[in-house]
């Protein structure tokens, strides 16, 4: 009898619904049915059952074709290729859970490397102006249980997560919202007119790239100052109307994206936005959140803030002590500058999502990308090592883009051999112990894995 | 042969998410990446018909794709790739010291090519560092 397994996670954007069934074959190797997720999130969970999943490492051969090798000899080489790197990167874990996140550390910490995550290209400079400027947010249930006014600045959730305003923003009747839509108005600043934007009571079409100024116009409006009859191509009567609505609203909820941290500004934009929303709590309640791209994206920010006090950017490299300073240790500017000289990704992607340039450094020296699945970082690689999908066939905790942490479930039994991401690390790290001749720092007891089996499986293979 | 200069923007789709969690070489990913959304204006300034191939060139690279009828509204002057390999053909590394490149509004010129074929992803990222063994 098939099984239909309830309270699912979706390990793929950052609502990270957690309300997903998944019937799965009675021998619970293949997902049958997928209901309540978007259709990212199902094509998601059925990409697990893909017979063509790569069940060994490949290593790249000297005429430039893949083959297959075994866990060990990949470990091994993993291993010596970080200990004979002066500056390596670890870059990723856009899909990766909490615990595969700390173990990498242990690795990082060893082998003096610079530890970094796709915030770097994406929210990154959300997180700089929060460090200046605070980060005076909420969860996603107080914004769907009191936001009366929802504002979507630079940022377009009916693609990048398409659940978001049925389960939080826009649509769900609330606890102090019971009408949803009806009772709330929905403000959307975006130079397209995103489908997002079509769903809006006001959009604001402002110029590409001038998110500084309206912001700017935004607050000096709130302050009762005057401002020009025209800001980033917007007119001042339309900005005048959406500070009154924002300032007589109950509880005002800011989402910013992308829209305001690819462009011109960065975390100036988003600097700007914190001190509207702080100006904001003079009149009414108002409160703000990154709409954070991956299901666990927040996670490393969590991970990593507790083990090195830094949640992006880490550069290890010292030996000492944790060093942060995005520009000079993030991941894009390390490849321009030609200043690592051998590069991990986890999890991600960063053959098809960092600039072909800084691709094109990286791929000059080693190039080992860990992934349950074939990608392009996977296709450039020298060492292409599988491992178990998160939040698919292993379980683990995500943090949800309102630093929520969620429990997600394994709905399926992992490949036989294949580890996970926190096993794999782990036995990278023994190995970097055993070759440097010191003792492993454990902090968590081995007994404790969840899969022993799994892993002599791996060391027998 | 006309071109017309105009301001990028590379941001994510839900289509480009569907087709990615079906793998970066299935055809989806292909059909819903490689493409541009610009404003019916613009296009006909530079002779640019809805469903043929344009090349656009940026500061640091070019890129073939195909300009389609948009799905989301674009005003005259900007024109938009949906975020993947062939947008960060073009995306400028530079990242203002914050680490985040200038994934969004950089000045691109585009210009119809009618004649030339999109590469697929495998063909740009492994011919980019010297991997690619299939033709052109
Ligand atoms: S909205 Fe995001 S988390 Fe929810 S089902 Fe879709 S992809 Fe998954």
């Amino acid at each position: 009898m098939p099984k239909l397994i309830t309270q699912v996670g979706c390990p793929y954007c950052g609502s990270s619904c957690d309300d997903i069934e998944v019937l799965v074959s009675d021998d619970n190797k293949k997902i049958l049915e997928v209901h309540n997720a978007c259709i990212i999130g199902t094509n998601l969970f059925f990409h697990a059952n893909d017979p063509t999943r790569p069940k060994l490492p490949r290593q790249r051969q000297p005429d430039g074709s893949m083959k297959e090798i075994t866990y060990p000899e990949a470990i091994d080489w993993m291993a010596k290729t970080l200990l004979a790197a002066k500056k390596p990167l670890i870059y990723g874990f856009g899909s990766t859970n909490c615990e595969g996140m700390s173990a990498v550390a242990r690795i990082a910490e060893k082998s003096g490397a610079v530890l970094d995550n796709c915030a770097t290209i994406c929210h990154g400079p959300s997180f700089l102006a929060m460090f200046d400027n605070g980060y005076p947010s909420c969860t996603l249930g107080e914004a769907k249980n009191r936001a009366d006014v929802v504002v979507f600045w630079g940022c377009n959730p009916m693609h990048a997560h398409p659940r978001h305003t049925s389960r939080y923003s826009i649509f769900p009747r609330g606890y102090f919202t019971n009408k949803g839509q009806m009772q709330r108005t929905i403000i959307s600043v975006d130079p397209r007119q995103t489908d997002t934007a079509k769903l809006a009571d006001v959009h604001l079409m402002l110029d590409q790239g001038h998110d500084y100024e309206l912001f700017d116009a935004f607050r000096t409006v709130l302050k009762g100052y005057d401002i020009p009859d025209v800001v980033a191509g917007i007119k001042k009567e339309t900005i005048v109307k959406s500070v009154e609505i924002m300032k007589k609203a109950r509880f005002c909820m800011i989402f910013f994206g992308m829209g305001c941290t690819h462009t011109d500004g960065r975390n100036h934009n988003i600097d700007a936005a914190i001190s509207l929303t702080r100006d904001l709590n003079n009149h009414t309640k108002c409160s703000i959140m990154a709409m954070r791209g991956h299901y666990n994206i927040a996670g490393p920010g969590q991970v990593w803030s507790w083990i090195f006090g830094f949640p992006y950017c880490i550069d290890l490299s010292k030996g000492t002590h944790a060093h942060m300073n995005p520009g000079e240790t993030s991941s894009v500017d390390l490849a321009m500058r030609d200043e690592v000289d051998c590069f991990v990704n986890v999890g991600a992607d960063a053959g098809a999502h960092f600039p072909i340039q800084a691709v094109q450094h990286l791929k000059k020296h080693p190039f080992i990308t860990i992934d349950p699945n074939f990608n392009m970082a996977s296709e450039i690689a020298d060492l292409h090592i599988p491992v178990r999908i998160a939040g698919v066939d292993e379980p683990g905790v995500v943090y949800r883009m309102d630093n929520v942490p969620i429990q997600f479930k394994s709905v399926i039994d992992g490949l036989p051999g294949v580890p996970s991401d926190e096993e794999l690390f782990d036995m990278v790290y023994e190995r970097m112990c055993e070759l440097t001749k010191t003792e492993p720092v454990w902090l968590t007891a081995k007994e404790d894995r969840k899969h022993p089996t799994n892993i002599s499986a791996v060391n027998e293979a | 042969m006309t071109k017309i200069n105009l301001n990028m923007i590379t941001q994510r789709s839900v289509e480009e998410g569907a087709a990615m969690e079906k793998g970066k070489t299935n055809p989806d990913y292909f059909e819903a990446c490689s493409i541009i959304e610009m404003n019916p204006e613009d296009m006909k300034k530079a002779g640019i018909w809805v469903n043929s191939n344009v090349r656009v060139t940026s500061e640091c690279g070019t890129v073939v794709v195909k300009c389609i009828n948009s799905t989301q509204y674009c005003p005259p002057g900007l024109a938009h790739i949906r975020q993947g390999v062939w947008a960060n053909q073009v995306v400028p590394p530079r990242t203002q010291s914050t680490g985040t490149p200038q994934y969004s509004g950089f000045p691109v010129t585009i210009e119809p090519a009618f004649e030339e074929k999109r590469k697929t992803a495998l063909q740009l990222v492994q011919g980019a560092v010297g991997l690619w063994k299939g033709g052109n």
